[in-house]
């Protein structure tokens, strides 16, 4: 009765590492990221597309890993929270995270982290109404939007007053 | 220092959860582990007629089917209150999503075929699943009475009736006597992650990972039903991904740690979200308020009986209803009160803990049934509660701890944020509630601290980090008394193994309870330090005083470490500090212990309402709550900020949907909403009062559940302003404002 999973091969490149390896055609990016190639910094909560735990980066565009099926991400480009500090620094907006407070728990912020990254690239300076559009789609029971939405502001801020390299990010509490 | 005490760093753990290296439960990789799923019926209640494993034991990879028939007769049972919960269901489930069998095998897909294999024959039952059909005298029993064989309800469903009262009701006389019904909806608490387990046998013991709140608890579950000493069962359990109650006690470690002896591998179950929503959720409840008041306002009794349905085993549901209900009358003088709380028994989820532990409910019917005094009778609702509120040291309860802040600093603080009295822009209201919630009545905490040879600090702590900030909030006291830098603080939590005993993490008790062992532990070493200072420097003990990370000598000031090292002499070494918090219990007191401190906030709103939809737009969000002292400022502001986000939840849109078997119709994340970005008020302000008059170190008090306890009615108040509707049933949907409006329209 069960059938031998058939498997597909897979070229993806992933926080900028070429990985080839062969998939079962129902596994989801989801289920690839976690456990075929032990990034778990994506988490598993609704897989159903509404919590936004699982974002990442496909193609330059947000997508819920868990309603992609790996396949469908053939030979894109891919970036995953793994990918955001470089060379163990943090990048700016993954220190204003925690410079406003924006992580409690941490269990929803790996989604919420990629889901602002992809929001300043797409629109280096939103309002405080596009930020909230731009991390509807992630959940946050701890309720830390007020402070994530202070954090992706703040980076927006740094970047347009400062000329890249110099930002400094205004953090309450600190000094 | 910015890692001091009163200072906001950054949170400790905070750099692995921006990077994605946290690593949760369902993160960890154990080798040669089994991937478990659960078999469920599609009922409320059945009778289980049979179980045929053959199918699903042929599937390739699968390793072990368990059924009721593998496990020890009778069945093992376990419960934080009441020993009533099976590993398995046992002839009969009496929930939705209630485990009937598990299987195990190599990959997650293999598990997945073979627990949709198992064939189950099963009857429904009839079954109960509200107050009023539990509560019928020709309703079916939920619990055998059995399990509770001493007891005079057992053939009943109501599990306990818990009654609190001062004064004489009977001879009390008011003015005026308003009496209302209020209803609490179903709700749950929806930590983004779901609830996760593993086992793996370790030569003559076990090992348990788990996302659970109570490691301590665990340990003794699993040790009891396993029958081995504690000291061969140990409990990891890292950082959970949030918890907020749900994740207080065992529900399914044990079923996981039978499955790994069985298989002779690690076992690892981790629930979906939907089967977390059937594990875990809060007591709905029916509320009737009578209260009196004479004509100028003040308090002349309060008469409170609240049904609570609980599910269909106690977990910890039964001291929810008893300690949630017991300050039900709030923080107001109130000459005589009597309250009749029932945990009532359901064919439903078990409901559990949590934030608030079923003072919300009460909360909302009281808080509700003042302004409609206040109103009858003319009164501001404002003026009404500052009227009634206890003044510091006056015992509100006659029989425990009084009063123990300044509240009214609160409640002005919130009205004056809001602009209480001040013209209103068109359309909108205002609304303003108070909330008391009693801290923990019993405690135990213990920690080591360890002052390593080159100033680095080391803390055992017990506690649960599950976003509260505990990590945080104890390396800052170690960092502080020690003079270390907080990033040479480490806390380690989390395994049983390595860190000494910790009751629990619940009841915002963290900071306060385990705080002061942290500081005791500090001050135990701060001790062998001035001993070694005197030594040194050929001084009496009494001539050197240590603090905040300094050794004060008569005409010197040293840094720690220049006392440490060459105290420490040459082998090195290290000084080691226990510390041990204890609150003792009182038989005698309705609670098993007076209150260690009240949490206290006053939320205010303001906000209107859309006529033809019933949408409720919050416009502003006011919550000040009462903290003693802000160990970190910044994360004060993130739980207030967050319970205020999480009561607008159950206030506005959260609700369980059941249908007729019993079936939860609103499982998962698409249709049981919880707040967005999209959902939150226009402006949110956070406050704080701060007298340094709390119980724990540098006078802090419990605060992480406060400003969740009376959004519900301080948004009600403000509906009711805006559009003269009156509300009183939860949540506020669109739905059910736009049919009072319409009532009201008609009337």
């Amino acid at each position: 009765m069960t059938q031998p999973a058939h498997l597909l091969p897979v070229t993806l490149t992933v926080n900028r590492r070429v990985r080839e390896f062969e998939v079962a055609a129902h596994h989801t990016l989801l289920d690839v990221l976690r456990d075929d190639l032990a990034l778990t910094g994506a988490k598993e909560c609704c897989l159903v597309g509404e919590c936004g735990a699982c974002t990442v980066i496909v193609g330059g565009r947000t997508v819920d890993a868990c309603l992609m099926l790996a396949i469908e991400a053939d030979g894109s480009q891919l970036t995953t929270i793994e990918g955001l500090a470089e060379g163990g620094r943090l990048s700016a907006i993954q220190g204003a995270f925690l410079d406003h407070g924006g992580v409690q728990c941490g269990f929803c912020i790996p989604g919420q982290v990629i889901s602002a990254h992809a929001l300043l690239e797409a629109n280096p300076h939103p309002t405080r109404a596009e930020v909230d559009e731009g991390i509807a789609g992630n959940l946050c029971r701890c309720g830390c939007y007020e402070q994530i939405a202070e954090a992706i502001l703040a980076t927006a801020r740094a970047s347009g007053t400062a000329k890249p390299g110099a930002a400094e990010i205004a953090a309450p509490g600190e000094r | 220092m910015n890692g001091r005490v009163g200072a906001s760093p950054r949170r400790v753990g905070g750099h692995e959860r921006v990077t994605g290296e946290q690593a949760y439960v369902a993160d960890l990789e154990i080798p040669d582990v089994l991937h478990a799923r659960l078999v469920t019926v599609d009922c409320g209640r059945a009778r289980i007629v049979s179980i045929d494993t053959t199918k699903a034991a042929q599937v390739k990879g699968v390793r072990l089917v368990m059924t009721p028939a593998d496990l020890p007769v009778p069945m093992p049972r376990f419960g934080p209150q009441f020993v009533d919960r099976p590993v398995l269901a046992v002839g009969e489930t009496h929930y939705h999503g209630e485990p009937v069998a598990a299987v195990a095998a190599d990959t997650k897909d293999a598990a997945e075929e073979a627990a949709r294999l198992v064939k189950v024959e099963y009857e429904e039952l009839p079954a109960v699943f509200t107050v009023e059909a539990a509560l019928d005298p020709g309703a079916p029993l939920v619990q055998d009475p059995s399990l509770r064989p001493d007891d005079p309800l057992s053939a009943t469903n109501v599990l306990r009736e818990h009654r609190v009262g001062w004064g004489d009701l009977d001879a009390a006389v008011a003015d005026l006597v308003v009496e209302h019904t209020y209803e609490f909806p179903m709700v749950t608490q929806f930590a983004i992650e779901p609830h996760a387990y593993i086992a793996a046998p370790e030569g003559d013991g076990i090992s348990v990972w788990s996302t659970i709140q109570h490691p301590n608890w665990l340990q003794k579950v699993i040790a009891g039903l396993l029958g081995l000493p504690l000291s061969k069962v140990r409990i990891l359990s890292p950082d959970p991904g949030g918890a907020f109650g749900g994740k207080q006690h065992a529900k399914y470690e044990p079923l996981v740690a039978f499955m790994a002896l069985r298989a002779g591998r690690p076992v690892r179950l981790v629930l979906s979200l939907e089967e977390t929503f059937q594990a875990v959720r809060r007591a709905s409840a029916s509320i009737r308020v009578r209260t009196g008041f004479q004509t100028n306002g003040t308090l002349a009794f309060q008469d409170i009986a609240a049904d609570y349905l609980i599910g269909a085993y106690a977990d910890i549901a039964d001291r929810v209803v008893g300690k949630g209900s017991y300050p039900g009358c709030g923080p107001y003088r109130v000459p005589a009160a009597r309250i009749l709380a029932r945990s009532i028994l359901s064919h439903t989820t078990p409901s559990t803990a949590f934030r608030g532990f079923g003072a919300p409910q009460v909360n909302w019917a009281v808080e509700s049934n003042l302004d409609e005094g206040a109103i009858a009778l003319g009164i501001d609702r404002l003026e009404i509660r500052l009227r009634n509120l206890a003044r510091r040291g006056e015992a509100f309860i006659p029989f425990d701890t009084p009063a123990d802040g300044d509240w009214e600093q609160s409640v002005r603080r919130a009205a004056e944020m809001i602009g209480w009295g001040t013209p209103l822009p068109p359309g909108r209201g205002r609304g303003l509630a108070v909330g008391i919630k009693s801290g923990p009545t019993t405690g135990l905490s213990y920690s080591t601290v360890r002052l390593l040879a080159d100033g680095s600090v080391v803390v055992y702590a017990g506690t649960s980090d599950m976003g509260q900030g505990a990590r945080t909030i104890l390396a800052q006291i170690a960092a502080d008394e020690l003079g270390a830098p907080l990033e040479w603080v480490t806390v380690v939590m989390g395994d049983t193994a390595v860190v000494p005993y910790d009751q629990q993490t619940s009841a915002s008790r963290s900071s306060v309870l385990m705080g002061n062992s942290v500081l005791h532990a500090c001050r135990e070493i701060q001790a062998k330090l001035r001993a070694m200072a005197a030594r040194l420097h050929g001084l009496d003990e009494s001539q050197v005083l240590v603090e905040h990370g300094l050794v004060r000598l008569p005409d010197a000031e040293l840094p720690i470490i220049d006392v440490l090292l060459p105290g420490l002499g040459s082998l090195g070494g290290e000084l080691i500090g226990i510390g041990e918090m204890r609150k003792e219990g009182d038989t005698a007191h309705p609670l098993g212990g007076s209150v260690a401190f009240f949490e206290f906030n006053c939320t205010a709103i303001e906000a209107e309402v859309d006529r033809e939809t019933g949408d409720i737009t919050v416009a502003r969000h006011v919550t000040v709550s009462d903290v003693g002292k802000a160990l970190n400022p910044l994360q004060v502001r993130t739980q207030d900020e967050g319970a205020a986000i999480m009561g607008l939840g159950h206030t506005l849109m959260e609700h369980y949907i059941f249908d007729d078997a019993g079936r939860i119709r609103n499982l998962g994340a698409i249709d049981y909403r919880i707040p967005t970005s999209m959902d939150l008020p226009l402006e949110l302000e956070s406050d704080m009062v701060e007298n340094e008059d709390g119980p724990g170190p540098y006078g802090s008090k419990g605060m992480s559940e406060g400003a969740l306890l009376c959004v519900a009615a301080a948004v009600n108040g403000a509906v009711r302003e805006a559009t003269g509707a009156v509300i009183r049933d939860l949540p506020l949907s669109p739905e059910r404002v736009w049919l009072a409006l319409q009532e009201q329209g008609g009337a």
